[in-house]
Parts: structure tokens; sequence; C-alpha cells
């Protein structure tokens, strides 16, 4: 350390590699002092002329505002205030073009000069000595300065280092050509600038001070060197001119021979660079109270008839820049901001100076030429000879047009300063920097899609752990409701499962209960999985696969063994679990979310209910045999008959309108158990009472009636109580519900409805066509009638439920009979789907 | 006011494409008027013939690649590669030598691979390779320096040769070839690479009319003519020095060692470093910017190697001059030594 000090006081220059020595052109604007202009008719001060967030806007429109009084304040990260150039009055604030090299709207405040030039109240610091660390860094905060060499980094933040700072680096290089700003400053205010590195000194307290100073600026050095006389820490160095010996990485490099690593800031090894021009912003802020409102603008170029420097106001319009110093402009003319390396055109001259802003360059084509075309790449590396950061351009370049990104990086792509060196002496006039910044633009995108993909997937995965963990939980809930239920219940629920599996095929263990748990369970699996159709899809195709398959076995097994079951007892659950589906359609067609409330416990209750139902009719049907031991069974056949069609009518209709109603249709299934239960229930009296009333009904119908009535009173009062039970549970569960339907899948309510109800029906149905048959002659007269709608609801297309229930008597028995019952029926329902409603 | 809106940087050095390769031309001039002093102006012939060739064959494929013809061909890539084919072929060689090699060169091994800036390898080199596998008797019958020759020919008369085979007296160019004292000449390569092979020492064979005290006649001032034009390149900063020097030190040091080593079967290092096209390959041929190395580490390895393969053909190899096949075997070394000389960019591997 102590021998790179000594290195350096004795004068040592390291070298940079590469750097090209493009004409200076710096002499023409260097022949006058800087000029102070008239003040212009508006100024345009942006709110953003720095890197960070915009300040808070403090001003409003039609506000009178004096010089130097500040128009936002800080507010968020790196947040640098501005200030009222001039005494004035704010005529608009606005979204205007920015000096930027897309001209992008920013928010500026537009100020109409008063001519007073009245300045704000000033509290200049007569001892800044006696400021603590940081009362100084918020003087440098609030007076809004910025690194005024180019990037336009806020100066407080580097000022407020909490780095151990080594060297304090002074830019004062100005190595592009054309640029005589700082060089003109550092010969008029050389004591300004001395004293505002001495306020950095304060701050940073670094071991070393060296002002970096390109040999083509006699008169700044010798001012700089007699400014800096006083103070033994101040080294004024010399480097040679070449370009871009400015960079900061450039200057260190020069300076002190080490080199600020790839990814790092100058500040981790020690080294702070500044410019001179915020440097005298930062002594005229502390010493002056003055914030920054002007700078040193170089206006030059050769259709500029008075090229020089000019203290121009923040704000003003380049438009004004270019008439005070004479402006002739040619064809196609190009308006440069910055220097012609590194400077970007603006696409009109109606954008205000900004604190970066260092040069308006304004060429004629023969100082500057225009590009040629764009020709082959011969390799010939002078790119790579000039590179400053030793990068290989010619490779970049190809790596660029083909959009290589990986090789781009491998060929350390960010390390390019966008100097300009390389693009200045490729003989084949390729924009190499041009190429460069569209690739940087491109990968920076990339990355940043990349970013945003991995948020997303995480955010997936923690829903996933989430739902699963709900999941677990309601699995949980699920197996602790059943044994809390009393031991009736559960004796319930244990006859209604061995009724299911007595009735279900062996091959098919399942019961209703557990399949329902089971289909609960994949309901919310499928709900999890939401975002992956497939998998959901594929789920669901199984499930139906399956459900299909239960469904024809069912029917073959019904064929066979559905007649030997208790006639009576299937005929009624058969009508309860049809009145369901039908109900539930219903249901769907008024109110679709409410349909969705089908919850996976329903789906018990209601196996429960229906168990109970069952039982229920059945003693009741046992009982009716006790009193009429011979004739109750046929007569209870016929009962069964009507009630069965009845049924089958409803569920068919509650198909044709679940048939509109796609999403409804699925979903309803499941709601069917509950509301069906007390559908059950209703059908069982109405039926009864249909029997009664039924037009043209016959004298076997009349003959079974009393008998009904009895039996079906029993079944139904048991039902309805059961229901209204049910009713009340499902209500208690079914925010859960919802939230398991909300994002269900169709195939799951499917199998859960189409399993029960199948399988029951068809046995019924069994039963009741046999006994439609005999009442089918009777009902001759209304044929025509019925036959319409028959062919109607075999038209709907419900698999679940209409097809197994209605096809299997109609094909292979009289349609005229199962015709006659269904007209029947459909009288009933009519009443039933009122009654329903009003229930439910 | 429309202002005219250009991404930086909006200034040029105004180096260009066709102005690079016009002054490669131009430092040709030099060892072109050695080689017409010393061996006639036959050269000339060839060099018409060898530009209208490439000329054409540049235009023909840009046109069948429906790209504009002037912007490319101006860029006088294609006259640089027939120039070079030009001085490296022998002046009486029959008409269809360098017609033949000017269309491989441009059709074949430059615009194939996609034109300027694409091809592999050194366009002219790639030919010379070609032309003398194909034609090893027209490839290698040179004349021997005009003072030497029986019968001095006239310009009519060579390019009677050139066209016909024959001068209007009948003479062929094995018989044009026969010198003063009735033995027929080689190249001073050729020349004591024969001799060595029957035993003669090297001093011998240089005792010969071809040679004067150092290096072949003529040979040595076609090199230094090159050698001229070389370091005005390198003045004007067309070419660096890294593939020259390497080129030459690494040959220099070879026969150096190899002078050390067999005094009497060696020819030393100037001869080595004057005879056939080494100066030539040093400065206009290897340091072809597009088949070259692109990087300066790569360069030199690139350079040195080409010196060492240089002496290795000369020396062991079956051919008398080696510079268009070392240059071409390095062509394809590039992309793999440009891999591993990869500079240090700024701000890597320090601490």
């Amino acid at each position: 350390m102590e021998k790179l000090i000594d290195q350096i006081k004795q004068g040592k220059v390291w070298s940079i590699p590469g750097g090209i020595h493009p004409p200076g052109q710096k002499l023409q604007s260097t022949t006058q002092a800087i000029a102070r202009l008239p003040l212009p008719d508006k100024l345009v001060v942006s709110l953003k002329q720095h890197i960070g967030a915009n300040g808070k806007l403090i001003v409003e429109k039609g506000q009178q505002v004096l010089k130097g009084q500040a128009l936002t304040k800080p507010s968020g990260n790196w947040s640098v205030p501005v200030h009222a150039p001039t005494s004035g009055l704010i005529s608009d604030i606005c979204p205007m073009p920015s000096a930027h090299p897309s001209a992008l709207p920013e928010l500026s405040v537009i100020i109409e000069p008063d001519g007073e030039d009245n300045w704000c109240e000033l509290n200049p610091v007569t001892d800044a000595k006696a400021l603590s660390h940081d009362e100084l860094v918020d003087v440098i905060h609030q007076s809004g300065i910025a690194g005024m060499g180019g990037a336009g980094f806020p100066t407080y933040v580097k000022a407020d280092t909490r780095k151990a700072i080594e060297f304090l680096i002074v830019n004062a290089v100005e190595c592009e050509p054309y640029i005589t700003a700082d060089d003109m400053l550092m010969r008029e205010h050389a004591d300004g600038i001395i004293a505002g590195i001495e306020l950095m000194q304060q701050l940073l307290s670094p071991q070393l001070t060296i002002i970096g100073i390109e040999d083509n600026k006699p008169d700044a050095i010798a001012a700089m060197e007699q400014a800096a006389q006083h103070n033994d820490s101040i080294i004024v160095q010399t480097v040679p001119t070449v370009y871009p010996s400015g960079g900061e990485k450039q200057l260190i490099k020069l300076l002190t021979g080490k080199e600020v690593p790839s990814g790092s800031i100058p500040a981790d090894i020690g080294m702070l660079v500044q410019n001179v021009g915020t440097l005298f912003a930062v002594n005229q802020a502390v010493h002056e109270g003055k914030p920054l409102i002007e700078r040193v603008v170089t206006v030059t170029g050769n259709t500029i008839h008075k090229q020089g420097n000019v203290w121009a106001l923040l704000g003003t319009e380049i438009k004004h820049l270019l008439d005070c110093q004479g402006f002739s402009p040619v064809p196609q003319q190009r308006v440069v901001m910055g220097g012609p390396m590194m400077g970007f055109t603006l696409p009109t001259v109606r954008i205000g100076v900004v604190k970066t802003t260092n040069c308006i360059l304004a060429p004629d084509h023969q100082e500057l030429a225009e590009p040629g075309d764009e020709k082959a790449c011969i390799r010939c590396s002078a790119c790579a000879d000039a590179c400053p950061a030793s990068l290989l351009p010619q490779q970049l370049q190809w790596f660029a047009k083909s959009k290589e990104y990986d090789k781009l990086n491998e060929h350390n792509l960010f390390d390019c300063i966008e100097c300009g060196a390389c693009a200045y002496v490729c003989p084949s006039e390729i924009p190499l920097v041009q190429y460069y910044r569209v690739a940087k633009a491109e990968i920076k995108e990339q990355q940043a899609e990349q970013i945003k993909a991995e948020r997303a997937k995480e955010r997936f995965e923690a829903r996933k752990e989430r739902l699963e963990r709900e999941q677990e939980e309601r699995q949980n809930r699920h197996k602790r409701k059943p044994a809390a239920k009393s031991d009736g219940e559960k004796q319930k629920v244990a006859d209604a499962l061995a009724r299911v599996k007595s009735k279900s095929d062996d091959k098919d263990s399942k019961s209703a209960v557990a399949a329902a748990i089971a289909r609960a369970k994949a309901k919310k699996q499928g709900a999890e999985l939401e975002p992956d159709n497939s998998e959901v899809a594929k789920e669901r195709a199984a499930r139906k696969e399956q459900a299909r398959k239960y469904k024809e076995q069912k029917a073959l097994e019904q064929g066979e063994e559905g007649v030997d079951k208790d006639d009576k007892k299937s005929a009624v659950a058969a009508a309860i679990a049809r009145a369901k589906a039908k109900k539930a359609a219903q249901a769907a067609e008024e109110n679709t979310s409410a349909e969705t409330d089908a919850a996976p416990k329903d789906d018990k209750k209601a196996a429960v209910a229906a168990a109970i139902a069952r039982a229920k009719a059945k003693k009741a049907a046992q009982a009716t045999e006790h009193q009429t031991e011979a004739d109750s069974a046929p007569v209870d056949d016929k009962k069964a008959a009507v009630a069965a069609a009845i049924a089958r009518a409803k569920a068919k209709k509650a198909a044709q309108a679940a048939e509109n109603q796609t999403e409804a249709e699925e979903d309803s299934a499941p709601v069917d158990d509950k509301k069906a239960a007390v559908a059950a229930a209703i059908a069982r009296a109405k039926a009864k009472k249909a029997a009664q009333a039924a037009e043209n009904q016959t004298e076997a119908e009349e003959d079974s009636a009393p008998v009904d009535d009895k039996k079906v009173a029993v079944a139904a009062a048991i039902a309805r109580a059961k229901a209204k039970k049910a009713a009340k549970e499902q209500a208690q569960s079914d925010d859960s519900s919802q939230q398991i339907n909300d994002s269900n899948d169709e195939a799951d309510a499917k199998p859960q409805s189409d399993v029960p109800e199948s399988s029951e029906d068809k046995k019924k149905a069994a039963v009741a066509a046999a006994i439609a048959r005999a009442k089918a002659k009777k009902a001759a007269k209304e044929q025509a009638q019925s036959d319409d709608s028959s062919q109607q609801i075999n038209d709907s297309n419900d698999e679940a439920d209409a097809k197994p229930q209605s096809d299997k008597p109609e094909s292979s028995e009289d349609k005229k009979k199962a015709a006659v019952a269904r007209a029947i029926a459909r009288a009933k329902a009519k009443k039933l789907q009122q009654e329903g409603n009003d229930k439910s | 006011m429309k202002l005219t809106m250009a991404s930086s940087p909006h200034n040029h050095s105004h180096k260009s494409l066709s102005r690079l390769m016009m002054t490669v031309i131009a430092a040709c001039i030099p060892g072109l008027i050695a080689q017409v002093f010393f061996f006639g102006s036959a050269v000339l012939i060839q060099l018409v013939l060898a530009l209208i060739t490439v000329s054409a064959c540049e235009a023909a494929v840009l046109l069948l690649r429906k790209r504009k013809v002037w912007p490319t061909l101006g860029d006088g890539s294609a006259w640089l590669t027939g120039v070079l084919l030009a001085l490296s072929i022998p002046p009486l060689a029959p008409w269809w030598i360098v017609v033949i090699g000017c269309m491989f060169a441009i059709v074949i091994v430059k615009q194939l691979y996609g034109g300027l800036g694409f091809n592999l390898f050194n366009p002219a080199m790639a030919a010379y390779v070609l032309l003398l596998v194909s034609f090893p008797v027209q490839m290698t019958s040179w004349l021997p320096v005009s003072d030497l020759l029986a019968s001095p020919i006239s310009f009519s008369q060579q390019l009677s040769v050139i066209f016909n085979g024959f001068t209007s007296a009948g003479f062929s160019v094995d018989q044009l070839r026969v010198a003063i004292d009735g033995t027929t000449m080689a190249t001073p390569l050729d020349t004591v690479k024969t001799d060595v092979a029957h035993h003669l020492t090297v001093a011998e064979s240089m005792s010969k009319p071809l040679f004067n005290d150092w290096f072949g006649l003529g040979w040595g001032w076609v090199n230094l003519g090159f050698l001229v034009g070389g370091l005005y390149l390198l003045k004007a900063n067309i070419i660096n020095w890294h593939i020259p020097v390497s080129f030459l030190a690494s040959l220099a040091v070879c026969s150096g060692i190899g002078y050390i080593a067999a005094p009497g079967t060696e020819p030393g290092v100037v001869f080595h470093l004057f005879s056939g096209a080494t100066m030539l390959g040093a400065f206009f041929i290897a340091t072809d910017p597009v088949s070259a190395s692109t990087t300066n580490r790569g360069r030199l390895i690139y350079g040195a190697l080409i010196g060492l393969l240089v002496y290795l053909i000369r020396t062991f190899g079956g051919y008398p001059d080696a510079v268009a096949f070392s240059v071409l075997l390095l062509n394809m070394a590039v992309p793999l030594i440009d891999y591993y000389t990869k500079p240090r960019t700024y701000g890597h591997g320090v601490k």
C-alpha cells in the first residue's frame, strides 16, 4: 500500500489495453470563457435526471416558485430532488420527452421564468468542518447532486459509502472528443473544485486523492495544481490522451494499476471516483447553499457559429442553447447529446438540459461522416486491439448476430462499457456497440423472464403444498366425524354399507361410503392438481371408464339378480334415487352456484339417509305384507311401479335439464343425494296422492292406493326427517364443500352419482317395467301423447341416469306400457317439482 | 426540424475494407517489381489474367447469390487473392493454370463458404496447393534469373509461351529453362534440396551460378521486395506485427538450430529467410485476417507454428517450399488456438 502510494506520488501512471485516438476537436470550444445565456422562455425540468427513483412532487401547477426552490423531495431509493432553476410560474406539470436515447416522456415541471431570477433563501454552511458526516451527506442529498460525468449516479449515495476508501479519484480526464466542459470548469473554477474535493475528503477520509487529467489540457492541469498546492493529499496526475481513459474502471487502472473485479463497484477495492463537475456542485451546495440548478455545457460542432461552453440552467431546451450560439443546420442534421463516441442523437431539440448533459454536438457531415453500410467482418480484430476491456468484440458480434447468449456471457459481454472504440476502428463499419446493446437488452429480458417463471413455479409449489396439507387435515376430519356419530347412526351406516355391499358385485367391494370418500379425495386431489390439466384429464378419463364399466356390470347383474331382490324395497329406493337426480337437476337449472354445494359429506349423509329410507320402506312394506299377506305384494308392486315410473320420468327430465347445463350436470350429481333424500320423501308422499288423483287411473291402481297410503306415508315421514337432518349437516359443511367444488372437475361427480343410482335404478326399473306392462294396456289412450315425450327423453343423452334406467325396460318390453307409466309420472313430477322447490 | 437518429459512436476512423485491401495490394508492388526485373514481365500477364478471372468469378457468384456486385467486388478482397496467386505461380505457367487457380480460390474456397469473412482457408494458398498437387510440372517450372538464360526471351515470346505453350521459335518452357551452360535450372530451394539429396554439401550446391554468396540469385531480391512491402503494412497499421515476427523468428530459430547441428546439409538462416515464398508468406499470406488467428497471443502461436512447419517441410518434406501447406494446416488450427488464447477481460482473474 505504502509502496503503491509512493509510486503514485512519484507520478507513475499505468496503462490500459486498447484505446483509440480519435481527433480531439476540443480547441474550437476552449477559446472563450464559459458564457452566460439569456433566460429562456421556458424551462422543462424533468423529475428524473439521475439513476434512481423520482423525487416526490411538492409543487403544483400554477404555483410561483423561486430560484433554487425544491420542486421534489427525496422519496425512496436513490431518489434525488430537483430544484427550480429560476424564479417563475409553474405553467404545467406533465410528461415531456426526456434526455434519453429513446426520448421516453418523463414527468417534468414546466416553468415560465418571470425574469426576476429571485433566489429562495439560501443556507450556506460557513464552517463545513463543524458538520457531521450525516449532515454533510444530507446537504449533498437535498441539493440534488448526481454524477455529472454522464451516469448521473446520486452523489450522496457514494459520499455515504460505509466501505473504507483508500483512493478518492477525481475524474477530470474528459477523454471524449469535442467536450471541454470539465476542462473549462477547471480553468475557471479550480478553487471551487478543490474545495469540493476537500469536502469529499472530509466525508471519506481517503489516504490519497488523485486528480486524473489528460495531457491535452495543460491549462486545466496548471490551474488544478495551483489550486491544490496547499493540500498534500491531493495529487494531480497527467494521463496520456487516449480514448476511453476517462471510463471509471479505465481511470482506476491508469492511476492505481488496480482493476475493479467484474461485477463489483470501485468502493469494493477502496476506490471512489467523482467527476470534477460533481465536486464543484458539492462545493456550491455546501459553501454557497445553492442546489444543483445549472451546469457547464459544451455547445460545439461545425454547424454552430459560436462554439464554446455555456452555463445552462437545468431544463433549458436544447433549442435555446443552439439558438443562442448560432446554429445553421445541414440536411439530415444530427444533434448529439454527449460526445461523438458515447453520446446519443436527439429526436427533437425540445428537450431540456439535465444534470448529465455535458455537451451538445451538432456536427456537419464532413467532421463526423454518416455511417456507411455494414460490410462483411474480415476478422481483422482491429476491434479487439482497440477494446479497453480486452474483450473480443469480433467474436461477440458473431454471437450477438446468432443470438448465442451463453457464448456472449462466456465472452463477458456484460463487461463491455459500450465506449464505441471497436465500432470506431472497424473497417467494415459494423455497428458493433448497437449489436451489444441489443444483445444485452435481450439477455436481461430473458433473465427477467426466467426469474418470473421461477417465482411462478415457487408460488405453484407452495400452493400445492398448502392444498395438500389442507386436504390431509380435511381427511383427518372426515375420519373423525363418523366416529363421533351416535351408535345408532353408526349402526345404520353399517347397515347401509352392508346392503350396498350385498347389492354390489364381489368384484366391486367398495362401499358407497368408501366410494364417496374416495371420490371426495379424488376430487380434492383434482383441485390441487388443477393447473395440470393433462393429469386431471387422464384421471378423469380413467374414472369415467371405470364408472362405465361398473355401470355395465351392474346392468348385467341387475338383469339376472335384480328381480330376486325385494321388489318393493328396491322400487321405493329407486324412486328415491331418481327423484333425487331430478331434483338436483332442477336445482342446477335454477341456481348453478347452489348446485356446487355438493359436499363429499353429503354423499355419506345421503347414503345414510337413503339407507334409512330404504330400511323404513322395507319395514313399512313388511307391515303391509303382514296385513295383506296375499295381495300386498302385487299391490305393492304396482304402487312401486308407479313410483318408479314417476321417478324415472323425473330423472329423465332432470337429465334433459342437465343437458342444457353441462357444467351443472356434473356438479349436480353429488347434490342429488342430499336433496334426493328430501325429494324422495316428497315423491313417496305424492306418489300416493298422485296414484289417487291420476287421470285415467286404473282400477288396479286405485285398489292399491289404500295400501300404499300407509306404507308410503311411513316411509315418507321417515325420509323427510332424515332429509332434514342431512340438510342441516350439509349446511355446516357447505364451506368446505364449496371450496372443493370450486375446483371441481366434472369427472369426479359422475362416477359418484352413477354408481349408487344405477345400481339401484336398474333393479327397480326391472320391477317397475314388469308392473308397467300390466298397466300399459289401460293407458293406451295416452300413448300418442306420451310417445313424443318418451322419444324426447330417450334422445337426451345422459349416460349416467337416463339410459340404463329407461333403455332396459323400453328395449325389452312394450314401449307403450312404459310410456303410460311415464305419462303418469310426469304429471306427478310437476307437482313434485313445485313442492320440492318450496321445501328446499 | 427533422433530426437524424443514429447509434453511437458517431465517429469513425475512416478505415475501410477497400482501403485496407488496396493498401495490401499496393504493398505487393516492391516484390512485384523485383519479380519482373529478375524473371521477366510474364508475371504481369499472369497478374492481368488473375484479376480478370477473380473479378468475373466473384461477380458471377454474387449474382447467383442475389447480392449487390459492386459493394462486395469493390472491397478488393478478391483482387488481393488474384494478386497473391499470380505472384505465387511460375510466370511462364500456361494461362489455364492461373485461371483454374483463381476460379477455385474465389468460387470454392471463398464464396461457397459464405464469402468474405467466412472462408476457413486462405483462398490464394488453397488454390496454390490445388494447382501444385494437380499440375506439379507446370507449377514447378520456374525459369532461372533472366541473366542466366541461354536465350533471353522477349515479352511477346513470353505471351506466346503462356497461351500456346511455345515461343514463336518453337521453344517450350522446359527448353527455355536450359541455362547458358546447358543445365536445366530450378529454384534455389529446389536445387539445394536436390543436391543435398545427391550427397553434395550445401556449400557445393551454392557455388552454382544460381546463387550469389548468400541466397539464390533474384529470389533474395524478390523476398527483400516483399519484406519492404510488409514493413510498410506494419507501419500503416494494416497488419499486426505478431504473425510476421513470430513466423520469421520461428523459421530463423529452426534453421539456425539446423545449421548448427548439420552445417553441411543445412543452408542456414539467411537462405531460409530469403528463399521461396518466405517474406510473401510472412507479411501477405499468413496475415490474411480472415483465416488467421484473431487474438494477439494466438497470432504469435499461429505465426511460430507456420515458421516451424515451413522449416520442417522444406528440410524433411517432399516439396521444396512449404508456405502454402503450412498456412493451410494452421488455418485449420485457428479455432482451437483462438479458443485457448482469449485475452483476460478487465476485472476478471483479479483478486
